[in-house]
This record gives C-alpha cells, sequence and structure tokens, in this order.
C-alpha cells in the first residue's frame, strides 16, 4: 500500500531564525483521502501546508509527489513551470479568506472559468456552461452567474472559491482553515457540501484547522500538531475518541460543549 | 544638421538601441529593456518611436510620419521636421514612397513591402498590465506562456457586452508563443499585423522596451472559438473619396449635429481623390475648402 501513496512527505524540517516551524515531519496521503492537520495557532499546520504544496521550500526533507501516470516528482526539486501546471490542474489551494484567490472584479462566472482558460479552453459558451453547473453544484444560484463577487455573502464567497478550485477536477486539494471566519449555520452548510463533494469526485485532500469539530466531520486521518513537531497521528475517530499524547488530550478535553 | 549628430543621437546611443532591436527581432513578441534617452518632446509624444527611427535610420531612407493616420497633425509634423533638421533625409507623406514609416496608432491602409519598416509609438507595451500589476509577475506570466488571465478579460467582455469590447490595442500573440501590445492601433488594424511583409519595430521610452515582430511572422488576435475575432469599423463611405474599405474618423462639422466620416489615413484618401474617386460630400467641404471658412 505504501508504495501508492498520492503524496508523501519523509523529514521535513524548516525554521524561521531560531523559531522551528517544521522538525521532521513525516506525511502520506492516499488517492482519496482527507487529512486533516490540527494543532494551536503557530504550530506550523500553514507552514506545512505551504511546504507539502511546494509553495515554500524546507531547509531539509524530501515531499514525493505520484502524478496520474504514477510518476514519482520531487516537489521542491521540480522545475518552476511544472510546478504552476501542477497547481493550475492537478492540484488546487483554497485559502482561508477567499479574496486572497478570488478576482474581486471578475464576475462569478469568469472566476470560475479561469481556470478552464488557464488549461487552454477556448470556447465561451463551454466555458459559461461549466460555470454555471459548478455554481449549482455549489448551491449558488445560475443567474448570478454574471455578478461580481463583492456583492456576495462570505459563504457564497468560499463557495465560490470552491467552485472555481474544483473545476478543473483536481486530484489533491490543499484547504487552508476554509470555515474560518464563517458563521456557525454557515460553516456547517459548508463543511456538508465539501464532505459531499470530495467523497463523490473522491479528491485527496490535506486539511488544515484549528476546529476538532470540522476535522472530526471531514477527515478520515488526522495528525496533531505541537510547536512544529507531529506529536500524534491516526484515525480520526480513534485520535479525538482515544487521545494518546498529553498534548492531544488537553486539545480534545479544551473543545467547548455547547 | 549642424551641431548635431546624424539622426540626433550618438552613435553609443544608436548602438545600444540596435543591441535591443537585434534582440527583439530574434525573441518576435518579447519586450527587451533598453536605456531610454530624455528626447527633445515630452512622455507620450512618441519618444520610444523616435529613438529607434534615429537608430534604424540611414541617410538614403525616405520618412513618413504619421500620427492617428493623418501626415498633417502636430506630432506627425513635428517629427518629420526633427529629423528632415537632425538627419537631413528626405520626408515624405506618400506610404509607397517611405523607407521608414514612424507611426502613432495607426497602420496605412495601402499594405507594406519587404523594404520598408514601420515604427510604432507605445504608450504601454505590457499587454496584462492592467490584469497584473506586478512587473515581476507579468514576466513570469510571458517567461511560462501562462496567458489565462487575458481570456478571462474577453470572457468578461463577452458576458457584459455580447461582444469582446476592446476597440483598440488589441492584444495579439506573435508567433505562438508572446503575448503583445500591439500599440493603440484600432483593432481595424490587427489583421495587417499578420504576414506582414515590412518590419514591425515598437519603442516605449517612457516604460523603456522595444519589441518586434520580424517579416512574415503570424501575429492572431486573441479570441474565443465561438466568438471570433471580427473587426468594426463605421458603417459608411469615406466622404470625401467615397471608400468603403479604409478605417474612418467621424469629424463634427457644425453645431447642428453635422458629421463628415473621412478616411484617417490622409495618404490613402487623397491618392484616391487624385486618381478620380469622389465621395458624397467632395467638393463641398474637401480640406482647402474647410480652412477658407
Amino acid at each position: 500500500m505504501a508504495d501508492e501513496t498520492l503524496l508523501s512527505a519523509r523529514g521535513l524540517s524548516l525554521s524561521f531564525g531560531a523559531i522551528p516551524a517544521l522538525v521532521g515531519v513525516d506525511a502520506d496521503l492516499w488517492p482519496g483521502e482527507v487529512l486533516a492537520v490540527v494543532g494551536e495557532s503557530g504550530s506550523g499546520k500553514t507552514t506545512l501546508l505551504n511546504v507539502l504544496s511546494g509553495r515554500m521550500a524546507p531547509h531539509s526533507g524530501v515531499t514525493w509527489y505520484r502524478d496520474p501516470e504514477g510518476v514519482l516528482h520531487d516537489v521542491h526539486a521540480m522545475p518552476m513551470p511544472a510546478l504552476r501546471a501542477l497547481h493550475r490542474s492537478d492540484w488546487g489551494f483554497v485559502h482561508q479568506n477567499p479574496r486572497d484567490s478570488l478576482r474581486m472584479g471578475v464576475t462569478a462566472g469568469g472566476n470560475v472559468g479561469e481556470r478552464l482558460m488557464a488549461q487552454g479552453m477556448r470556447h465561451y459558451g463551454r466555458i459559461r456552461a461549466e460555470a454555471i453547473d459548478w455554481l449549482r453544484q455549489v448551491e449558488i444560484d445560475a443567474d448570478r452567474v454574471d455578478h461580481l463577487p463583492r456583492t456576495f455573502s462570505g459563504g457564497m464567497l468560499q463557495r465560490l472559491q470552491i467552485a472555481r478550485t474544483l473545476v478543473t477536477h483536481p486530484r489533491l486539494v490543499f484547504m487552508d482553515e476554509p470555515t474560518g471566519g464563517l458563521d456557525v449555520s454557515v460553516q456547517a452548510r459548508l463543511l456538508d457540501l465539501i464532505r459531499g463533494l470530495v467523497a463523490r469526485l473522491d479528491i485527496a485532500v490535506v486539511l488544515v484547522t484549528h476546529d476538532l469539530a470540522v476535522a472530526r466531520l471531514l477527515a478520515h486521518r488526522i495528525m496533531v500538531m505541537q510547536r512544529g513537531v507531529v506529536v500524534e497521528t491516526g484515525l480520526t475517530d480513534q485520535v479525538l475518541d482515544d487521545p494518546q499524547h498529553p498534548y492531544t488530550q488537553l486539545l480534545v478535553s479544551s473543545v467547548l460543549q455547547a | 544638421m549642424k551641431g548635431y549628430n546624424f539622426a540626433y543621437l550618438d552613435e553609443q546611443t544608436k548602438r545600444m538601441i540596435r543591441r535591443a532591436l537585434l534582440k527583439a527581432v530574434a525573441i518576435p513578441g518579447h519586450q527587451v529593456p533598453f536605456g531610454s534617452r530624455e528626447m527633445p518632446l515630452p512622455y507620450g509624444w512618441g519618444t520610444g518611436g523616435i529613438q529607434v527611427t534615429a537608430a534604424v535610420l540611414g541617410e538614403a531612407d525616405v520618412l513618413k510620419v504619421i500620427d492617428q493616420g493623418a501626415d498633417d497633425t502636430t506630432n506627425a509634423v513635428s517629427i518629420r521636421r526633427f529629423f528632415g533638421r537632425t538627419a537631413g533625409v528626405a520626408t515624405t507623406t506618400h506610404t509607397t514612397e517611405a523607407t521608414v514609416i514612424q507611426t502613432r496608432h495607426r497602420i496605412p491602409e495601402v499594405a507594406l513591402r519587404e523594404d520598408q519598416i514601420i515604427v510604432y509609438q507605445v504608450p504601454q507595451p505590457e499587454p496584462l498590465s492592467k490584469l497584473e500589476p506586478s512587473r515581476a509577475e507579468t514576466r513570469r506570466m510571458h517567461g511560462l506562456a501562462e496567458y489565462g488571465a487575458m481570456h478571462v478579460k474577453l470572457y468578461e467582455d463577452i458576458t457584459r457586452f455580447g461582444h469582446v469590447a476592446i476597440s483598440y490595442d488589441y492584444p495579439v500573440m506573435v508567433n505562438g508563443r508572446y503575448l503583445m501590445a500591439p500599440s493603440p492601433i484600432p483593432a481595424f488594424d490587427n489583421p495587417k499585423m499578420h504576414m506582414m511583409p515590412a518590419l514591425q519595430l515598437f519603442g516605449a521610452g517612457r516604460e523603456q522596451r522595444i519589441y518586434a515582430v520580424p517579416p512574415w511572422t503570424a501575429v492572431r488576435s486573441l479570441d474565443f472559438e465561438d466568438h471570433p475575432f471580427r473587426t468594426t469599423r463605421a458603417p459608411h463611405a469615406c466622404g470625401l473619396c467615397g471608400a468603403a474599405d479604409s478605417y474612418l474618423d467621424e469629424v463634427v462639422t457644425d453645431d447642428r449635429g453635422g458629421r463628415l466620416f473621412v478616411c484617417s489615413d490622409t495618404d490613402f484618401c487623397e491618392g484616391r481623390r487624385a486618381a478620380g474617386h469622389l465621395g458624397s460630400e467632395a467638393g463641398a467641404e474637401t480640406g482647402t475648402d474647410m480652412a477658407a471658412e
């Protein structure tokens, strides 16, 4: 099984000056699997996401990505054109703040269609049809296709960002706190939507979150990080129901019960 | 010519510009930086074009300068006189007689030949400037040929207006590789750049960039398969020469809504009138009559 991983990292280390952000992190991701990375603020979750996706280079360690043909690529040694092509097609990145990735002056349809056009699609009618189809899949009314994102609510913006990312059918999506900054009812709907899409399209996800409830709902496996070190890893239910490491026990017990 | 080096610029500067031009011709559509000099005319009046012209001009050349197609506007007249004085070269208003044509915002209606050079004045050489403010990023996009964002702009136009609403400086792909701003020529002129026998040079003085399209190079205007590139022109015939296929200027003739559509290419229009073609307004409102009023 181990040789069929989609993404696998060994011994990733990175420090910002004297502050260690990652210390010898190993990670494996299998196709169609959702892996949650949890931990408190400053534990290195987002840094790990940036390193795994090739947006940052580690000081040591290696990350392998297996492309659809089964060829292994070293993410950090990849030439920039190849990495950028990967980010445009096979991979997706969902930011915490949708304004970071959306073009706010471009209509919803143009935003969803951008990745298709970047891949060389040159048929207006088909791009538009695809955009409308994706808006429907993320539960945005089709007649909002020509509206600017600035007229959208926070939850709609996040759903638009997800549509824009998934339109090219990526195999691997990196999500950085996708439900951060949304109110609880919107969060619940969005989580439902992500769970449905991920299962239906068989997408592998690396999900960074500080919210254990989000991890419980979405993730198959979970990695707990503290000060750049992975302190515990395992199946989500197993880790959350029976935490072994003192820090994980602290984390699980500190969740507020409403 | 007394007191000036031939064609105003010193020889070292001309050599520097020629090196940039050679690079530009070698990589069609790629913007080459160059050390743009202060010229005795304001930015926006053709400081880039005038430096390129100075670098390619020889003593035997015949120079024509046009501004919006016209030979008799301020910009055209002053640059033509500038080179008449500082280089002593022959100047002309006839497209067919010229060997070097410096232009602002038009390509002559008459097809250019292999022994001619056309020099464009360029205000903004970066076609992606409105989409991506960072020059470092646009250079990367050019390097990796990532031009999807430009199509997003076209998509938005079709969504809002039903057609691509770029009427000038319509972006083109040169030789299937580089996205290029054709300078603010009307989209009407874009097809003339495709497989043009003449050498096309572009100079942007303020932005310090030179680029080029060598003769017989493919220049394709961006479009969608189901919204192919189309040129537009005012649906009239030229009032003076009757031409129905030239690019027209709309001239307001009085304060009661009177309008006259005339060829923007003055040399083309005069040539047709000399050959006996007359438009509906000819005689009543020729250039001399208008001056007399």
